[in-house]
């Protein structure tokens, strides 16, 4: 207590960076600091939106919060919690819980939520099923959007039938629709996730107290899912290498393949090349709608969108295939393993009541997670590329009509200026004369790419504000696994060993290699066998990779993440939610992961001079 | 009554039932090696020998009456009769029958004079604690058949030491009852050795195994010479979780012509460490199955020998965190199993 108090510093002592205001200027008013914001705590969500926000990607932050809050203050009525505030500087996302503290509300709430949560509760797996009926209805209605074209003159359909509506109509609807769709698309995904991670970490708590060494991945490796929807995309995969050998057609899948060329010479191969196109038709619809980040930014695209992921990995399996070895997971194995573990845990607790209690929570627990594994796929991957591609085509409409020069571009605005660059060249087709747009928008996006550029160079503190005494909101504890002892570390950050970099233990093993940083999915043709994968974001869809590298760090993802999930499953060594890795690792130099402890240390201190 | 055939027991013939005539160590060595766990073979000198031993020295002059008879706080007169019986144990002609059984066990134990450790094996469970003091004595690498019988004798005669009696007489403990057994079992030459916790000796956690080795003998590690090398495994997930790799300036080894000595460790192995992850593997697949087949957790001895092979000397029942076990449940049992979420939601964890 007697140390000096430390503090982080108060969002209105953030200045905006010189050259990037009125870009900063454009982010809606209601995300901008206020000078009250002073008297709260902030923490920069780098889990989520680890990079500068681009304009029209905030509506994620939008949409997503719209639906947490509602679902927590007003749907659920979580007894201790509202929803999350949340403000952007510099193009960095900072977010603010909004704890109830007054013990007669809590107490009102409480009785709310036993009637609510546990309805859900009670009839999870029916309104899972339900769910996931709902959610392809939602992705079934994006999918019939038409693509926003305008013809020269009306279709004479259009006189013939009567419709009574002109072309220009249907890009406003379209573009309404498709955001109504994604706000619509952030509520199913919050209607169960609170609860579940709730339930879920109910169990871990009890974990915790019981066995207080007990690492996470044990506790998840108890509760992990054998047929998530996370693990399907890799394991079409696997498939298509089994396919192209049974075909005969697997001497065309090689490490400096073309996709293109491979495709084209398939197709020429005659029947069995067509065959195994089909069976890649097959995986890719929808398996192949996973993204190679986590979905939050217009640029993490999916493997429909770039076949490079998968394809890097075709070679490695069809190598396994040949040799005779087994790729496909050995179900009856993991849900024996699974059993067994939690039956021996079982086995240590000390009384009978203790071991009820156990019980209780892992069935709950075991009910729960489907939902906390399953939606991703439906949400933030199958969903979010339907959307941004959506939105990439009113890019590359207003593109050919002048608008800016890359379908990309679109980006940078809102999505309220979005809607009014829309509305502008359908006046514009409408009276006959030029639009507007082509003349404002190219400057603006020239200046947003910049600030974006600016801001990516920037060191973001990790929180802003007063340093609350305990952080007692369960959805901030368990979304973003921050915790008091968390913000303490923070405020030392620096103080530590500069070449030892801490965090979630996912996976344990220790491994020396060489690091391979890499910052896309576009460089995974970089990594060599054995060699250590340090990238951003991890994801279930690098899972493919997996066979080929000895261990992974990333900087974002909690023990829970699916990076995580992947890399036990695979008993790679991993270490996520680094911070950092990716920028104070150097391509080249060797590292070692300890998966066990979540440390990552960098062995070689020179730097490693790549193209000199 | 006692007869000289029962005067020696192999570990495979006795289990912790026995403890009354062959101690605690002599009994859980025996139940280990009944339950197929990897014990250095070896026998113990039962009771009974012990009391064919003390009868022939009762026949000559009293033992039990003159300890019964005297004061604990006259200390000289406890130190004088210490000092006078401890000599006559050690000393005086033991039944031939007895001595011939303990030569005859000795001889198939260590036909070419191999080493062997001579342990005392207390019979009351109050007396393995360190507080009933001086009878915890152990001579390890004893290498003649002549040393041998004398070091049983010594541990026979740590009964008479002035704080084993002052004891007694403090607690009204009957010198009838007083009796001991003595371990005799092969050494090990371990490449390393140490002990082995199957909780956490910090937090009480039965879901780790602690570790803790150095080179050589245990002993060192036991009587805290060198600081051991010490690493926490996961139980059930054999997970290492932490690895604290010492600087071990030294090691016992055996010396020539019998017992121990301390030698210097040299550069390249000070700071390496003593186990290898599939030897942790193994220690751990060990003290799982003595702590399930006792049905508690166990505070091991171990050692791994020049082949690399795991062996246990001594496993005993943990007794620190044993005590709090149980006294409350970490989290009742709910009506309602979905009531637990309150604790996540309702602000009452």
């Amino acid at each position: 207590m007697a140390d000096e108090q430390k503090s982080f510093p108060l969002p209105s002592s953030v200045a905006v960076t010189p050259g990037t205001e009125e870009a900063q200027a454009a982010y809606p008013y209601y995300a901008q600091f206020v000078p009250e914001d002073d008297e709260r705590f902030w923490f920069y969500n780098s889990m989520h939106f680890p990079e500068p926000m681009h304009h029209f990607d905030m509506i994620t932050a939008e949409a997503a919060y719209c639906a947490l809050g509602s679902f927590n203050t007003r749907v659920h009525v979580l007894p201790t919690t509202k929803g999350i505030d949340h403000r952007i500087i510099n193009g960095r996302v900072f977010i603010g819980g909004v704890p109830v503290t007054d013990p007669a509300e809590i107490e009102a709430r409480a009785g709310e939520f036993q009637q609510r949560a546990f309805y859900y509760y009670k009839n999870w797996e029916r309104l899972y099923d339900q769910w996931k009926d709902k959610m392809k209805a939602l992705i079934a209605d994006a999918q019939a959007l038409p693509t926003p074209t305008l013809p020269d003159l009306e279709p004479i359909e259009t006189t013939h039938t009567g419709k009574g509506v002109a072309a220009n109509h249907a890009l406003i609807d379209t573009y309404r629709k498709q955001l109504e769709g994604y706000f619509r698309m952030w509520h199913h995904h919050f209607e169960f996730l609170l609860l579940g991670y709730g339930a879920y970490l109910t169990f871990f708590d009890f974990c915790k107290r019981a066995f207080p060494e007990i690492s996470d991945q044990a506790i998840s490796r108890m509760v992990a899912g054998m047929e998530a929807e996370i693990f399907k995309p890799d394991e079409e995969v696997k498939r298509l290498a089994r396919r192209a050998v049974e075909l005969g057609v697997d001497s065309h899948f090689h490490d400096a393949m073309e996709i293109e060329e491979v495709l084209g010479a398939l197709d020429q191969l005659g029947e069995n090349g067509r065959e195994w196109l089909s069976e890649l038709e097959t995986s890719r619809n929808p398996w192949f709608n996973v993204n190679v980040g986590d979905g939050f930014y217009h640029y993490h695209r999916s493997w429909n969108d770039d076949l490079s992921m998968p394809f890097a990995a075709l070679p490695g399996y069809i190598d396994k295939v040949k040799k005779g070895e087994n790729i496909e997971r050995p179900m009856d194995r993991l849900i024996e393993e699974r059993e067994q573990l939690v039956s021996d845990y079982r086995e240590l607790l000390d009384s009978d009541e203790d071991r009820a209690t156990y019980d209780q929570l892992i069935g709950l627990a075991h009910r729960v997670f489907p939902y906390v594994e399953g939606h991703k796929f439906y949400c933030e991957h199958w969903y979010t590329n339907l959307f941004f591609n959506k939105i990439r085509e009113f890019g590359a409409l207003l593109r050919d009509h002048g608008f800016w020069e890359a379908e990309e571009d679109v980006f940078h605005l809102t999505h309220y200026e979005l809607e009014s660059a829309i509305v502008d060249l359908m006046l514009a087709w409408s009276s006959g004369s030029d639009p507007l747009g082509p003349k404002r928008w190219p400057a603006i996006v020239a200046q947003r790419k910049a600030a974006i550029e600016t801001w990516a160079g920037e060191t973001v503190p990790p929180a802003l504000g007063a340093v609350p005494d305990v952080i007692d909101d369960p959805a901030i504890v368990m979304l973003w696994g921050i915790t008091r002892e968390n913000l303490d570390t923070w405020l030392s950050d620096g103080e530590e060993n500069e070449n030892e970099l801490k965090g979630f233990a996912a996976c344990s093993g220790v491994v020396e290699g060489t690091a391979r940083v890499v910052k896309s999915v576009k460089e995974i043709g970089r990594l060599e066998e054995g060699d250590i994968l340090v990238c951003q974001v991890t994801n279930p869809t690098w899972a493919p990779i997996f066979q080929k590298i000895s261990a992974a760090v990333s900087d974002i993802g909690g023990s829970m993440s699916h990076m995580a999930i992947v890399a036990r499953e695979y008993g790679l060594p991993a270490v996520v939610g680094t911070g950092s890795a990716t920028q104070k690792i150097k391509d080249g130099q060797r590292i070692r992961v300890d998966g066990g402890r979540g440390v990552v240390t960098i062995l070689d201190e020179e730097r490693v001079l790549e193209d000199a | 009554m006692s007869s000289a055939n029962d005067a020696v027991a192999w570990f495979r013939e006795v289990g912790i039932a026995d403890r009354p005539t062959v101690g605690g160590k002599g009994g859980s060595l025996g139940e280990l090696t009944q339950a197929g766990i990897a014990v250095p073979p070896g026998f113990v000198v039962t009771t009974h020998g012990f009391e064919l031993f003390l009868e022939a020295l009762e026949a000559r002059e009293p033992v039990r009456a003159r300890v019964e008879a005297l004061d604990p706080k006259d200390l000289g007169a406890v130190t004088k009769l210490s000092e006078e019986l401890r000599a006559r144990v050690l000393e005086e002609p033991m039944p031939a029958a007895v001595e011939q059984a303990i030569t005859a066990a000795y001889r198939e134990l260590s036909p070419n004079g191999e080493p062997v450790a001579v342990r005392s094996s207390a019979t009351t469970e109050d007396a393995e604690d360190a507080s009933f003091a001086g009878l915890q004595d152990t001579f390890l690498w004893v290498l003649s058949a002549e040393d041998m019988v004398h070091r049983v004798r010594e541990c026979w005669g740590s009964l008479y030491s002035t704080e084993s009696m002052t004891y007694r007489l403090k607690h009204d403990f009957p010198e009838s009852g007083v009796a001991m057994g003595v371990v005799l079992q092969r050494m090990v030459d371990a490449k390393c050795a140490g002990v082995m916790f199957t909780r956490s000796p910090t937090t009480g956690d039965k879901s780790v195994i602690t570790v803790e080795g150095a080179w050589g003998l245990g002993s060192a590690v036991v009587s805290g010479e060198v600081t051991p090398d010490k690493w926490v495994i996961g139980k059930i997930t054999g997970e290492i979780s932490s690895r604290e790799i010492s600087d071990k300036h030294a090691r016992q080894v055996p010396a020539e012509g019998g017992g121990i000595q301390e030698v210097e460790n040299e550069a390249d192995i000070r700071k390496a460490p003593c186990l290898t992850d599939e030897e942790l593997m193994g220690l751990r697949e060990v003290g799982r199955r003595i702590e399930r087949h006792y049905g508690k957790p166990q505070d091991i001895e171990w050692a791994v020998d020049r082949q690399g092979q795991i062996l246990l000397l001594q496993s005993r029942p943990e007794t620190v965190w044993s005590a709090k076990d149980a006294a409350t449940p970490v989290k009742k049992p709910e009506g309602n199993a979905l009531n637990h979420v309150m604790t996540i939601f309702g602000g009452k964890r």
